[in-house]
């Protein structure tokens, strides 16, 4: 295993942040930990990467102790926090410079693992990184991150207020260091971000709701969900939380997401019912199910 | 009966410099609907929202707001118009009965219409436990929901949202939908700035700016039929790479 939680509880006051967490990350995994803001994501991987000692719990990374060891942690692996870790008056290259002098190491020596992402940026170099849009500021976090080689990345919210073409990116990045052997533990609060991790733990208020694939996760949804839609979204939602064999009602992008509590289901019924309240152009089709979904059945 | 247009904007342009952050828009959005304002960090759409909301003034072009024009009329659009973003809304150091009477102050309610007003909102939104709370110590859904609230306190006829959802538990994230639903019904316009793809998907008709322009303006289903996509994800990598 490359990282090992067992039991890990953190409080601030009287807020438990991180309620006896266990999961494993295995070596060379891309793992995704899922959840909203204030789940708990960043006392994680502030526990993790030991600028935090938990009040319960012991964790382990590369086979260190995460209190115990924690100087060897700090040279193993590497740490993009939320918030841009920059030196924002410093340059591209000074940042880079930076990283790899203080972890003992130089630029030329690891270049080949951050080669890919660094050419992108390299045109700008000479570049405050204050300056830099909020896409290249993302490549020049990862690359400061990468440049001491660590055996594990943890990266917290990386693609978080980045827009949809630098996320798409970002991800393909992040396939490719795992090909290089290297493991990653990564939060998202994106959950179509889900589907792109070998495996993710769905986490809220602290807790864990569920450790698997994403595509078992999805299979483990006990029910059938339909889209439904009809001219009126307003009044849909309403009527269909009134219809008391509705198991969820949740508004979907442009169709409600349904679910019903038998398991003999007759969408026809549900149809006449919603006429009879004066709906028009009624649809009901039975549609997959999302990490989403699931998401929130579990969090119920 | 005519449906009637709540923003109309017309060649609608700002420069700064030689840079053209809002390069001659043109679109209308109806009374009631649910208007989504998409694109990349940097296509121009808090430029264009701000000349909207009448705090920057425009280059060129036209546009009219809750029927006022953005030029000479800001202070009108102002008064017509709620605003809420993720970044700021209420007040963290001022308890929940405090935010709404110093929001209702400032909208210029008087004193009865606040209390009815603060009553309603606190039976609507079961914040009757925590009303004498500090606004910091609420769950960030419930912020969510009573910053919303607050910036419809003096019955906008149209409210902007920028990047409203972002960040929120999935189930809170559908109670302030189906809150935004509520709203539109009601004959609010609600306009929505975005750049996360599914809160697009909620909205009536969707622009999406790239360059300071708008490439696209739809609903989101004929944006996928179009552009043969699976998802407003989709439609905007399409629209982004060409």
């Amino acid at each position: 295993m490359s990282i090992t939680l067992k039991h890990i509880s953190k409080s601030y006051g009287n807020l438990k942040a991180v309620d006896d967490i266990s999961f494993d990350v295995k070596e060379g995994e891309l793992f995704g930990l899922i959840g909203p803001d204030g789940a708990g994501k960043t006392t994680i991987f502030r526990i993790l990467t030991t600028l935090l000692i938990p009040d319960i719990g012991e964790a382990v990374v590369a086979n260190y102790d995460i209190v115990n060891d924690y100087k060897d942690i700090r040279n193993h692996v590497g740490y993009m926090p939320g918030r841009f870790s920059l030196y924002q008056d410093l340059t591209v290259e000074e940042n880079l410079e930076f990283f790899a002098t203080i972890f003992g190491t130089t630029v030329e020596e690891n270049y080949e693992l951050i080669k890919d992402i660094y050419i992108q940026i390299e045109p700008f170099k000479k570049r405050r990184a204050g300056k830099l849009s909020g896409g290249m500021k993302q490549k020049l976090a990862l690359s400061c991150a990468l440049i001491h080689k660590p055996k594990v990345l943890f990266l917290d919210e990386p693609t978080t207020g980045v827009d949809p073409v630098s996320r798409k990116e970002f991800w393909e990045m992040l396939k490719r260091l795992q090909q290089k052997g290297i493991t990653i533990l990564v939060s998202t609060p994106y959950m179509d971000e889900a589907a792109l991790c070998d495996r993710i733990a769905l986490i809220q208020d602290g807790k864990i709701l569920e450790v698997d694939t994403p595509e078992k996760i999805i299979q483990h949804f006990p029910k059938k969900i339909y889209d439904v839609n009809a001219d009126k979204m307003y009044e849909l939602i309403l009527y269909l939380k009134e219809y008391k064999h509705n198991h969820s009602v949740y508004p979907f992008g442009e169709f409600v997401h349904y679910t019903d509590k038998r398991d003999n289901f007759n969408p026809t019924e549900l149809v006449q019912f919603l006429e009879n309240k004066g709906l028009k152009n009624i649809t009901i089709q039975p549609t997959e199910t999302t990490i989403e979904d699931t998401f929130m059945e579990l969090a119920r | 009966m005519k449906q009637t247009n709540v923003i109309k904007a017309e060649g609608l342009t700002k420069m700064f410099g030689d840079f053209t952050a809002v390069n001659a828009i043109t679109f209308e959005v109806k009374k009631g609907e649910i208007f989504g304002f998409l694109g990349a960090n940097g296509a121009g759409k808090t430029t264009a929202m701000k000349m909207l909301i009448g705090i920057l003034t425009p280059t060129s072009g036209d546009a009219q707001v809750a029927g006022f024009d953005v030029y000479t009329n800001h202070d009108n659009i102002k008064k017509n118009i709620g605003y809420m973003s993720q970044k700021f809304a209420l007040y963290d150091d001022l308890t929940v009965k405090e935010n709404i009477t110093f929001f209702g102050g400032i909208y210029g309610l008087t004193r009865e219409q606040i209390k009815e007003k603060r009553c309603q909102l606190v039976e609507e939104l079961g914040l009757k436990d925590v009303v004498n709370e500090l606004v910091s110590s609420l769950p960030l859904g419930w912020k969510q929901k009573l910053a919303f609230s607050v910036a419809l306190l003096h019955e906008p006829k149209i409210i902007f949202l920028d990047e409203p959802t972002g960040g929120v538990d999935p189930i809170t994230r559908r109670q302030f939908w189906e809150m935004i639903y509520k709203t539109a019904h009601n004959g609010t316009t609600v306009f929505v700035t975005t750049h996360y793809m599914d809160e697009a998907e909620y909205c009536d008709r969707v622009s999406i700016m790239v360059d300071g322009k708008i490439e696209a303006l739809d609903s989101p289903k004929k944006l996928k039929e179009h552009f043969n996509a699976a998802s407003m994800n989709d439609v905007f990598l399409k629209l982004a790479r060409g």
